[in-house]
């Protein structure tokens, strides 16, 4: 009663960040719901993953199977849809991740259970689960309560929370598979690298990154002079990337490249979480932003609220000759 | 090639202030600009692109008001061939799986070899409705879609993971893909299909009309609630720098150099 399944993840060997900071908020809940915490490790000849997790204090129930070389949501479904009529946790919780993403909402569906995407806190009170999310660019939270049900179905953002240190080591059970044959209509094919273009902003010492507040590519120069004069390499948001502006492998954020420059100085960027995660750990954050409430001034170290376009080239001057 | 592509009317937040509504439970999008979500809008180009390649046909279907029609027409404009728009007050807007039986509920009588969402909404990302889509569907799907192959009854689907690795996977049609930003270059649309689209065919519909009950995607079919919103409180550490634009470059300048920064 009142256990939370925890789906670990991990790529190409290795766990992800996802699956220790999920460590931060299941135990809480599953105290407050008088259960215990379970970590699920589905994969093929995942003996080490296992135990990394079991380094939490919890229970780990490996599912060791061939047939789980690679992800494949389809298989995922269904394993976990016979797990959770096995197990009956009161909540499953994954990651709002690529994998997270591609069948959560499918099992719930399928299974016909309340589910909660991107929570960024989940806490139980007055016997009613509840979930935080975060939404609006990030402007507005939204407290989100489930309605009692055999299992509830939630995934947790990327980067919400701090992983916490491992503290006790627990035990691994096995588990037979429950998926006995290969499925015909989803086939994994291949990974494909991200290209590599020619400079690697994750070593970068200092970038000027800019979002969707360049507008478009002919204000570019006043940027790349900017940088120029202080010899920052170029990055971009997404939004500067999709629109072609800035080149892809330059994307900073969890979908790019995560950097750690002396100095990131973010332009016309918001500060969605995307963004954050890939380059809150710079060491000296500024940001120009219009917009007051923009999230980027959360992890700003100094902050202008103005239009780029009057700051920057004053601030290209200045630079010149300061540096002389 | 039939595809349904399903997008949705939002509202622009990234620069915009928001204030929750007295009742706690929506934000004032009286001074909101509203246009296509950033993902759909490359959802409606990749089934354009589809259809100039292959061949074949585009619905779009859409669940929103009135003035959500500017959004459809210029789908239109760009190549889509009819709509569908689902207009209905009692459809539980904050639950992305019961929207999704919805859209469902729009598409059980179409053919199709594929349906495209985009794959997270820039107003509430849940990053959920094409997926329960398919599952209410039956048919398969993949998510977070960047590059898409069509072969010979089949899909190859491009994910975009953590990163920037892409996970290649081979689904039997038909399929929904729910599409990632950037797959595609967003056309404008052209003068000549703007004027084509004002004659194109574009249906309303409400729930009765799609022969779904109501009762089963309100608000208390839900298994959520969604109890309030608030503006979460965000520490700044940061040093506003305040004067003119100059005064700010002129004063920034100064900090990053005597602070040995660049
Ligand atoms: C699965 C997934 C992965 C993602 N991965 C990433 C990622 O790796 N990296 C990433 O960056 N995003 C990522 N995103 C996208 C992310 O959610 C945001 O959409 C994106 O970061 C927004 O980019 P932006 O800040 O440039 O644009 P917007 O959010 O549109 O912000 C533009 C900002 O510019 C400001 N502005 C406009 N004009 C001016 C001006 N003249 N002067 C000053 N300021 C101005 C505005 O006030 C606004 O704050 C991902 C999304 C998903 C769904």
């Amino acid at each position: 009663m009142g256990d939370i399944l925890v789906l670990a993840e991990h790529r190409q060997g290795v766990l992800r960040d996802i699956s220790f900071e999920m460590m931060a908020i299941a135990p809480k809940v599953a105290e407050a719901m008088g259960g215990e915490v379970k970590v699920l490790v589905i994969g093929s000849g995942i003996d080490e993953l296992a135990k990394k997790m079991s380094e939490y204090g919890v229970k780990v129930i490996a599912v060791d199977d061939q047939l789980f070389e690679d992800f494949n949501a389809e298989k995922y479904q269904k394993a976990l849809s016979a797990l959770l009529d096995d197990l009956k946790p009161a909540v499953l919780m994954t990651g709002q991740t690529a994998q997270g993403v591609d069948f959560m909402p499918a099992l719930a569906v399928e299974k016909n259970l309340p589910y909660v995407a991107e929570a960024i806190d989940i806490n139980y009170e007055d016997g009613t689960l509840k979930a935080t999310r975060n939404i609006y660019s990030g402007k507005v939270n939204a407290t989100v309560a489930f309605k009692p049900a055999d299992t509830c179905l939630v995934t947790i953002r990327e980067g919400a929370v701090e992983a916490p240190e491992p503290a006790a080591s627990g035990d691994v059970e096995k588990m037979d598979s429950p998926l006995k044959e290969d499925i015909p209509y989803r086939k994994f094919v291949e990974y494909i690298e991200a290209e590599v273009g020619d400079v690697d902003i994750t070593q970068s010492e200092i970038l000027v990154s800019v979002g969707r507040g360049l507008k478009e590519d002919k204000n570019l120069p006043d940027i790349e002079e900017l940088a120029k004069a202080i010899k920052a390499d170029i990055a971009g948001s997404r939004a500067a990337t999709d629109a072609g502006w800035i080149p892809h492998d330059r994307q900073v954020g969890t979908s790019g490249k995560t950097v750690k420059p002396k100095l990131y100085l973010a332009l016309g960027i918001s500060g969605a979480f995307q963004h954050l995660a890939g380059m809150k750990g710079a060491k000296t954050i500024v940001a120009v932003n219009k917009d007051p409430e923009a999230p980027i001034f959360a992890v700003a170290d100094y902050a202008i609220v103005d239009d780029m376009f009057k700051v920057v080239p004053a601030l290209t001057e200045k630079l010149k000759e300061l540096k002389g | 090639m039939k595809t349904v592509v399903c997008i949705k009317y939002v509202p622009d937040t990234s620069e915009a202030e928001v204030k929750v509504n007295p009742d706690g439970k929506t934000v004032d999008d009286s001074r909101f600009s509203f246009d296509i979500n950033d993902a759909d809008n490359y959802a409606v180009e990749e089934s354009v692109l589809i259809k100039e390649d292959k061949g074949g046909e585009v619905d779009v279907l859409s669940i929103g008001p009135k003035q959500s029609e500017v959004m459809i027409r210029m789908a239109m404009a760009k190549g889509c061939d009819r709509a569908t728009r689902v207009e209905d007050d009692r459809i539980a807007e904050h639950d992305p799986l019961l929207v999704a039986k919805v859209l469902a509920g729009a598409l059980k009588e179409k053919e199709f070899d594929l349906v495209f969402t985009g794959c997270w909404g820039d107003d509430f990302n849940h990053m959920s409705t094409g997926v329960a889509l398919a599952e209410y569907l039956g048919v398969n799907h993949a998510s977070m879609v960047k590059k898409v192959e069509v072969l010979d009854g089949k899909v190859r689907a491009h994910r975009e993971l953590e990163g920037g690795l892409m996970e290649v996977v081979e689904l039997e049609l038909p399929a929904v893909l729910t599409i990632q930003t950037g797959i595609n270059e967003p056309r404008y649309a052209p003068i000549r299909g703007i004027r084509q689209a004002q004659k194109k065919e574009l249906n309303v519909v409400s729930l009765d009309d799609l022969g779904v009950d109501p009762a089963e995607v309100s608000v208390d079919a839900s298994q959520v609630v969604l109890e309030n919103l608030y503006i979460p409180e965000v520490e700044s550490a940061a040093e506003f720098i305040e004067g003119e634009p100059e005064e700010k470059a002129e004063k920034l300048a100064s900090i990053l150099t005597k602070g040995g920064l660049v």
